[in-house]
């Protein structure tokens, strides 16, 4: 067995999870990076997107949306505004974000609304990110 | 002495204001319970929030940052956080104190103060002042981050404008379920954490890897900062409000429950003094027609 990191993901309503896992894979400010076991110690900022770990050949989803995260000794701590894993995923209820984002940008060209189109894209983007989170993660 | 009518109607009054606030006393215990709750779930996010921002600006300098800038204080804004609703004893009034009386203070010392107000009441006492400058009100009740953000961002972009200079902040923090205390908090410019206690902060800040540079993880982190803050800020008073409302609610139905027993000791004097009448007129009746 493999040496473990632990993982920690910590949201403003609560801790979502927190085990020793293999590998890490999240989405940073570079594009998406993988952490193993005993990682020099690391900061980075975190993009909408999914986060992968893996434990006991297992793969777990989650869809994580903007924040940060710690690597130091031994220990991978992701602070984020919202965690979901990937099977509590709503996919109907995300389908139906992203439609009304789709509209909302397709629709805000006329009158360029710049606040509107900000919050537009970023509800998208949380929206590709939890359709892809939700496909991806084995029932 | 009053009439039995009287006394009657007021002791069955009594008895339902009794039961409003016995039932707004339980209501209370069920929201605080919630309160706490999503204070509890929140402490973690925060801890660790603080961590991190301390091990990054181990070694960075204040004045880099828009939000960390220090000049020479001229406007001073006082964020004020109460609850929307009354009926929770002095809580409010006392966090209106003190926010009313840094307020004086600072303006003794020369200083322009600009309020923004977080909650009904702190707006409904201030607004006369004319000098709140953003209200937040009806949030109290049901508020997520994102309102806390909204509030945050308003005042960061304030203090980035140069629309003051400081930013302090007035709660009513909760200590215990029997314990509110209003709390004043410094807010912005946000002090490097590291000035406070270099000792811990600097540990090894300057072994990490950065991604991006520090500089740009500051830009990020400190408006974060600033709505964790809020955050926070809110949380406490949403739960210290249910928590003062509880223990006022109960004093009031213990209250109300003396006044019955007073106003039925009346009740019963009042009876038995009419008995008393009814009979003397009776045996004095009898009297007179044996003459």
């Amino acid at each position: 067995m493999a040496e473990l990191i632990h993982l920690e993901v910590v949201t403003p309503s609560g801790p979502v999870v927190s085990d020793d896992v293999d590998i890490v894979s999240a989405p940073g400010y570079g594009g998406d990076f993988g952490v193993l076991a005993n990682h020099a110690p690391f900061l980075s900022t975190i993009k909408i997107g999914g986060l992968i770990y893996k434990k006991d050949g297992k793969e777990n989803y989650l869809m994580v949306s903007g924040g940060f995260c710690e690597v130091s000794n031994n220990k991978i701590t992701f602070l984020v505004e919202s965690a979901e894993p990937g099977h509590q995923i709503d996919v109907a209820r995300a389908l139906r974000a992203k439609e009304r984002a789709e509209k909302r940008i397709a629709e805000a060209k006329t009158q360029t609304e710049k606040i509107n189109m900000t919050r537009a894209h970023a509800a998208l983007q949380r929206a590709l990110a939890r359709l892809k989170v939700a496909e991806r993660q084995p029932k | 002495m009053p009439s039995l009518k009287d006394v009657k109607t007021k002791i069955s009054g009594v008895k339902k204001t009794a039961q409003i606030t016995k039932a707004m006393n339980m209501v209370s215990s069920a929201r605080l319970r919630g309160a706490q709750m999503k204070m509890e779930a929140f402490r973690p996010y925060a801890g660790k929030f603080n961590e991190a921002l301390r091990t990054i600006s181990g070694n960075m300098k204040s004045g880099a940052f828009a939000l960390m800038q220090e000049r020479e204080v001229k406007t001073v804004e006082i964020l004020v956080v109460t609850s929307d609703r009354g009926l929770c004893g002095s809580f409010n009034s006392n966090i209106i104190k003190m926010a009313e009386k840094l307020m004086n203070k600072l303006e003794a010392a020369g200083k322009k103060v600009t309020l923004v107000c977080v909650g009904k009441k702190a707006n409904r006492y201030f607004r006369k002042t004319g000098k709140v400058r953003e209200k937040h009100v009806d949030i109290m009740g049901n508020f997520q981050m994102f309102n806390a953000r909204a509030i945050a961002q308003d005042i960061a972009a304030n203090f980035i404008a140069g629309g003051c200079d400081e930013v302090q902040m007035v709660y009513g923090s909760f200590v215990s379920v029997a314990r509110q205390i209003p709390k004043t908090m410094h807010f912005l410019p946000v002090k490097s954490v590291a000035a406070e206690d270099a000792a811990t902060a600097t540990g090894q800040a300057g072994d990490y890897i950065y991604e991006p540079s520090t500089e740009e993880i500051m830009e990020i982190l400190l408006p974060l900062y600033t709505n964790v803050m809020v955050y926070n800020a809110m949380l406490e008073v949403g739960a210290s409000e249910h928590a003062a409302r509880m223990t006022a609610m109960d004093n009031a139905t213990k209250a109300c429950k003396d006044i019955i027993s007073n106003l039925t000791m009346v009740y019963n004097k009042a009876r038995q003094s009419a008995i008393t009448g009814e009979l003397m007129d009776i045996v004095g009746g009898a009297e007179a027609l044996k003459g």
